[in-house]
Order: C-alpha cells, then sequence, then structure tokens
C-alpha cells in the first residue's frame, strides 16, 4: 500500500500528471489574464494543451553544429529537476520526503533548469543563443542571491531548515507574509526573474536576440522546455505560498485544495499583472537592480527578525 | 588598447526587430557594440524603372505602391512634381483635401510607431493599446478616401474624392477622440519606469553631428535640428495653416519619442483647421496627358522625414526617369553613429527610433570594377539560379 501510494505521489498527484495539467492551466491563465489587460480577448483554455500537442507533432531539427547529446540532453535535466522538487514540497498532502536541510536541496534543484538552460544555449552554437546563454547566467547570479535570501528568512524565523516545519510554524502562527513584509516583496520580485518573465525575460528578448537560448530548439524539445516553465511557475508559486501564505494544510482535503488554488492563483496573477504593466529592462539595468534595492531589502529583513528574535 | 570586438553579431535580413529585410552586422565586445555596418539592397523592387515604362497616370499607382505607410505622401509628392512640370493650377480645395489625408496618415504612422517601439522593449501592453487606439484613424481614413491603405485619393491635377461636411464633422469628432488618447500616452503610457529607463540616454546623437549626417524627419528635430519641409518649403496648404515645428533638444530615443507624440496632437490641430477652413470649388481639374520637356524636384515632409522625388520629362507622356529620394536613406547615416557604443539589447529600439522603411530606401547599387560584377538579362539569371543550385 505504501509503495503504491509513493508511485500515485510522484506519478499522479501531487506530481507528474497533476503538475503538467495544473502547469498548463495556470499558463492560460497567466495569458489569457495578460491579454485581457492588454484589451486583447486571449486563448482558450485548452490553448496550452494544443500548443503542447503541436509542438510534439512537429519535425524535431538538430542544427549541424550543435552539441547533439547535450543539445538533447538540456530540456529533459532542466523538467527532471523541475518535477524532482515536488518530492519536498507539502502540496496540500505531506511531502514524500521531509528532513532537516531539504530547503537545500530545493534552492539546488530550482538553480539546476537554469543551468540546463545556459547548457543548451551554449550547444545550440547560436550567435543568439550564445548570447542568451550568457544572459540567463548574468540573471541568476543577479536574482539567485534575493531569492534564497527571501526564502531563507521564514527558516531563520521558524528555526528550521525543512520546508515542513516553516509549515508547522505557520499552523500556530500567522502567515509569514505578516511577520516578514520586505522578504515577501523581495521574493516575489525575485521570482519574476526566476521565471525570466517581463520585465525580466532578458535571456529570451524576442526582439532582441530571437528567444535566446531556445533559438534552435525545435519540437518536442521545445515542448519541453515550455512544459518545464509551466511546471516552474507553479513550484515557484506553491514554494511562495508554503513560505509565505501559510502553505495549504487545512485537515480537511477539499479546504486544502481550495486554498492550494486560490494561492497558487493568486501569485499567477501577480506575475500576470507585472508583465502586462512593464518593458523588459537590460541585463545592466537587472543586475544594478538586484544588487542596489533587492539584497539591501533582504538583509534589511534578516536584521529585523534578528532583532526580533533578541528582543522577543 | 584597440578593440575591435570579440564576435560578429548579425541582425538581419530576417530578425524579428527588423519588418523588414535588412542586413545590420555588429562587432560587439560583451554586450556592447563596438561598431556597426550596414548593408542595404535586400527589397530592392525596381520601381524607379517601372515608372519609365509607364504614363504619369499610371506611375502615380505605382509610385503609391512603394511604401504601405506613407503611400499618400509618395502619390502627393509625384503628383506636385508633374503639376509643375505641367505648370497646372490645382485647385485650393484639393490641396486642403491632400493636406488631411496626408496628416492622417502622419497620425497613423506615429501611433503605429509608438506600438513598435513599445514592443521592441518588451512593453507590449503600450503595444496593443496605441494599436488599438491607431483603429481610430484607419476608420477615418477609411471614410474619407475608401481605404485603409493605399488610398488612392491623388489624381494629377488634384484629388478624386471630396471630403463632404457631414464627413468633414465625423473626422473632427474622431480626432478629438484620439487626441485624448494620444494626451493618455504622452502623460501616462511612456511614463512607465522601465520604458524610460529604456529609452532615455540611449542612442544619443548630438546636434551638429545630426546636421552633419544628414538626418531628416523626427530623427533630426528629437535632436533639435527643426528641419520640416511643411515650413521651409510649404506645399499643399501648409503655407495656409498655423502649425509649430515640434522639437525636442533631448538628442536620444525618448526625444524622437516626444517629438512624434508631439508631432500627433500637432497634426490634430492641422486637421481641424483644415476641415473648418476647407475653400468651396472644384477639387480636381483635367491635366493634359504630355508633360512638356523639363525636369522637376519636388518635396514632402513624409512621417519619416523629408522625402524627394525627381522627375525628368522628354515631352512624351511617360518619364524619361523619376528617382526616389526615401526619408529612411537619409537616416541610415546617423543610425550608425547612433549604435555604436551602446548594448546589444538597445540594438532594436535604436533602430525601431528612426521608424526604418527599408523597401522605401532601397535602391539598385552597381559597383564598379568590383570582383565578379556582370550584367545579365532575365533568362541569363534564371540559368544561373538553376545551375547554382545544380551545383550545390
Amino acid at each position: 500500500m505504501n509503495e503504491l501510494y509513493k508511485i500515485f505521489y510522484l506519478l499522479v498527484f501531487p506530481g507528474f500528471a497533476f503538475l503538467v495539467i495544473y502547469g498548463l492551466l495556470l499558463e492560460w491563465a497567466d495569458r489569457k489574464i495578460v491579454a485581457r489587460l492588454q484589451n486583447r480577448v486571449g486563448p482558450p483554455w485548452m490553448q496550452p494543451f494544443a500548443d503542447f500537442i503541436k509542438l510534439f507533432a512537429k519535425e524535431d531539427i538538430t542544427s549541424e553544429k550543435a552539441d547533439r547529446f547535450m543539445f538533447a540532453a538540456a530540456p529533459i535535466i532542466a523538467l527532471a529537476a523541475v518535477l524532482t522538487t515536488v518530492i519536498f514540497l507539502p502540496l496540500t498532502v505531506p511531502a514524500l520526503f521531509s528532513f532537516e536541510g531539504d530547503l537545500v536541496v530545493l534552492a539546488y534543484l530550482l538553480t539546476v533548469p537554469t543551468f540546463a538552460i545556459f547548457l543548451g544555449g551554449w550547444y545550440s552554437v547560436n550567435y543568439f543563443a550564445s548570447v542568451g546563454a550568457m544572459r540567463a547566467t548574468l540573471l541568476l547570479f543577479s536574482y539567485e542571491v534575493p531569492l534564497l535570501m527571501s526564502l531563507l528568512g521564514p527558516a531563520i524565523l521558524a528555526g528550521s531548515w525543512s520546508v515542513s516545519s516553516i509549515l508547522a510554524f505557520q499552523a500556530s502562527h500567522v502567515w509569514i507574509a505578516v511577520y516578514q513584509p520586505i522578504g515577501f516583496i523581495v521574493a516575489l520580485v525575485a521570482l519574476v526573474g526566476k521565471l525570466e518573465r517581463i520585465p525580466f525575460d532578458i535571456p529570451e528578448a524576442e526582439t532582441e536576440i530571437v528567444d535566446g537560448p531556445f533559438c534552435e530548439y525545435t519540437g518536442r524539445k521545445l515542448a519541453i522546455f515550455r512544459l518545464m516553465f509551466d511546471i516552474e511557475l507553479v513550484i515557484v508559486a506553491s514554494l511562495i505560498s508554503l513560505f509565505y501564505l501559510g502553505g495549504f494544510s487545512y485537515g480537511n482535503i477539499f479546504l486544502s485544495a481550495l486554498m492550494f488554488f486560490v494561492k497558487t492563483f493568486a501569485v499567477v496573477a501577480f506575475v500576470a499583472v507585472v508583465k502586462a504593466s512593464f518593458g523588459r529592462i537590460r541585463i545592466d539595468q537587472m543586475i544594478d537592480f538586484c544588487w542596489k534595492y533587492l539584497v539591501p531589502a533582504a538583509v534589511l529583513q534578516y536584521l529585523l527578525i534578528a532583532a526580533a528574535k533578541i528582543w522577543m | 588598447m584597440h578593440h575591435t570586438g570579440d564576435i560578429t553579431f548579425p541582425v538581419g535580413p530576417q530578425h524579428p526587430a527588423l519588418k523588414e529585410p535588412e542586413f545590420f552586422s555588429f562587432d560587439v565586445d560583451g554586450e556592447k557594440v563596438v561598431s556597426a555596418d550596414i548593408r542595404l539592397g535586400y527589397s530592392h523592387r525596381g520601381i524607379e524603372k517601372g515608372c519609365e515604362e509607364r504614363t504619369y497616370i499610371q506611375a502615380l499607382y505605382l509610385v503609391e505602391r512603394i511604401c504601405g505607410i506613407c503611400s499618400h505622401s509618395h502619390a502627393t509628392v509625384f503628383c506636385q512634381g508633374v503639376e509643375e512640370l505641367m505648370g497646372l493650377e490645382v485647385p485650393k480645395r484639393s490641396l486642403y483635401i491632400r493636406t488631411i489625408v496626408g496628416e492622417l496618415e502622419r497620425i497613423h504612422s506615429h501611433l503605429l510607431w509608438l506600438g513598435v517601439a513599445a514592443h521592441e522593449v518588451g512593453y507590449d501592453t503600450m503595444f496593443m493599446y496605441s494599436w488599438r487606439d491607431r483603429e481610430i484613424v484607419m476608420d477615418l481614413l477609411e471614410l474619407a478616401t475608401g481605404n485603409r491603405v493605399n488610398y488612392s485619393m491623388n489624381t494629377i491635377g488634384g484629388v478624386r474624392r471630396d471630403i463632404t461636411k457631414d464627413q468633414g464633422q465625423k473626422l473632427k469628432e474622431g480626432i478629438d477622440a484620439l487626441e485624448k488618447k494620444v494626451i493618455y500616452y504622452l502623460n501616462v503610457g511612456i511614463q512607465e519606469k522601465t520604458f524610460m529607463m529604456r529609452v532615455k540616454d540611449v542612442g544619443v546623437i548630438p546636434k551638429d553631428v545630426t546636421e552633419k549626417l544628414a538626418a531628416c524627419g523626427p530623427t533630426a528635430r528629437g535632436s533639435g535640428v527643426p528641419l520640416d519641409a511643411r515650413r521651409d518649403d510649404p506645399y499643399a496648404a501648409y503655407g495656409e495653416i498655423p502649425f509649430e515645428v515640434v522639437t525636442s533638444d533631448k538628442c536620444d530615443v525618448l526625444g524622437r519619442t516626444l517629438v512624434r507624440i508631439g508631432e500627433v496632437l500637432e497634426s490634430c490641430k492641422i486637421i481641424k483647421y483644415a476641415i473648418d477652413n476647407l475653400p468651396e470649388g472644384p477639387i480636381a481639374v483635367k491635366a493634359p496627358r504630355k508633360v512638356p520637356e523639363g525636369e522637376v524636384f519636388a518635396r514632402y515632409e513624409t512621417p519619416r522625414g523629408e522625402l524627394v522625388h525627381y522627375i525628368k520629362s522628354n515631352g512624351t507622356e511617360k518619364p524619361e526617369r523619376v528617382k526616389v529620394r526615401a526619408p529612411s536613406l537619409g537616416n541610415v547615416l546617423p543610425v550608425k553613429y547612433m549604435l555604436e557604443g551602446y548594448n546589444i539589447a538597445d540594438i532594436p529600439i535604436i533602430l525601431a527610433a528612426i521608424d526604418p522603411c527599408f523597401s522605401c530606401a532601397d535602391r539598385m547599387v552597381r559597383i564598379e570594377g568590383a570582383r565578379n560584377n556582370r550584367e545579365m538579362n532575365w533568362q541569363q539569371l534564371r540559368a544561373y539560379g538553376i545551375n547554382w543550385y545544380k551545383d550545390k
């Protein structure tokens, strides 16, 4: 029974099947919200599914100069890393594995896709892909530190480096977003960078470097990359909800599921509104912004936590 | 240390930042553009030669198709040139109607540009909004001329359609609605911080360099050079209509943006004034088929800058030579200057800031004394193409 549940957890809920379907649905929600804000009609709900199937049916071209192995491996590595994170996340049901320090594993797994994008772009051997790949790495250097700092804030407050313990802390107190508003804002901004979306979609920048690292990707491999981004959206949205918005464990399965949908949708709605309100900034402006404003804000949050811990 | 850049970064002939095929190659050092090289000639269509084989009235419809956006400009400037050769006295009412359509075209072109520029920096909401509101002016153009593009409004000796009182009223209503939207863009849309970050102090070209490199249109006016053929050499009804030449001394992409938005507002005023003061009378006079021998140089201020048509007549019903100098050709050298020293990320917006229209500007270039330089007729070219693919 237990083994069966583990397989069910990995493959169906909240694992592979659920993440794929929910990811594609969130992509639709995102596109629809942006479209409505831009005074457009927007796609029907099945559009992301249709796009995904269409891409799978399309010809899969590997350019002659590309390194065949790395070119093919990059999307799979990225998708695998993102899917693996679900093991450590209590998405409505308790996490499959939980141990002191799984937060670090989670952070590591979320960094892997960026490196996969870098490798995929680099081994495409294409001007635009190379520039995009370098930009993806530069972007990582600017958002990764504030993102990690904003995830460690709740860990310090809860006194544990385990996602499940942070969740338990919030169950007995109020949402961490109330304790750490600055950290919450930093996390939301860094999340937009993590997802490589406007105003931080610098590695892709279709009008500048033609979709950057994905320039040479077609068919199945491109479909996998796009699916990876959709699932990453679910994972990162749940991560923010788990760390700052009280998570999804309400005892009652229906209430938990409802809260899961509401909270992840709220985060996606936020990034969609951001996407519709800004233009794309340059990579140097992005690094300036992250290190001049986001990192000091995260440090300020640490100081406030430390002060609060000493005084209370 | 002399630095020539690490890699050559190509933009074009096919690239999402370019709406028409043109080749730019950049020597880049990391993300910095060290030097830029521009190669024109990817969309040469032989229109000048085509004009020589048509009568003047047929050529008028051909020149109207040089550009999809400033089609009225090309047709008007051609008509002006031919009318000058013929010594025709064109009725005042038709001159006013030409002015009205020309200004509507300017509004539509500048709103289109605003959307493209916003899209180049990823600010798609502005793109969608300005193109939605551009529909207002497209509808007005359809109301006035019957077409959304290639209006076919001009004929030699006047215009082909009249603007009635009722149409004039509707035009004014539409322009009023549009004016409100444009003021909103000026005060809210382009004030968005990320948009500002991308256009401010980007693509700077000082006033003296702009003059030296012979920039024209909003590119020149954005650097504080008050060049405007409408004021400098009034044609159509511009001599009688009061208007201001909008300039900006910012010298960067932001300056060019402000100039274009200012010009839209100025165009709205011109249109309203022209409708209110539309003279009575006929809209066209009959033009002779044959044009007396002579040559003429006609000027027109298109949305992109000064357009020049040179027409040489040999006394027959077909022109001997038609030469088109489109404004984008004048702005190519300045854009090379603007691009150097900025980032790869700035390339699309700097290119877009001159509002390039390459297919208007493209002319055939014959390089004397170059290697493998030979002339072919159509059959030889076809055979050459077939053999080239066979040998491949």
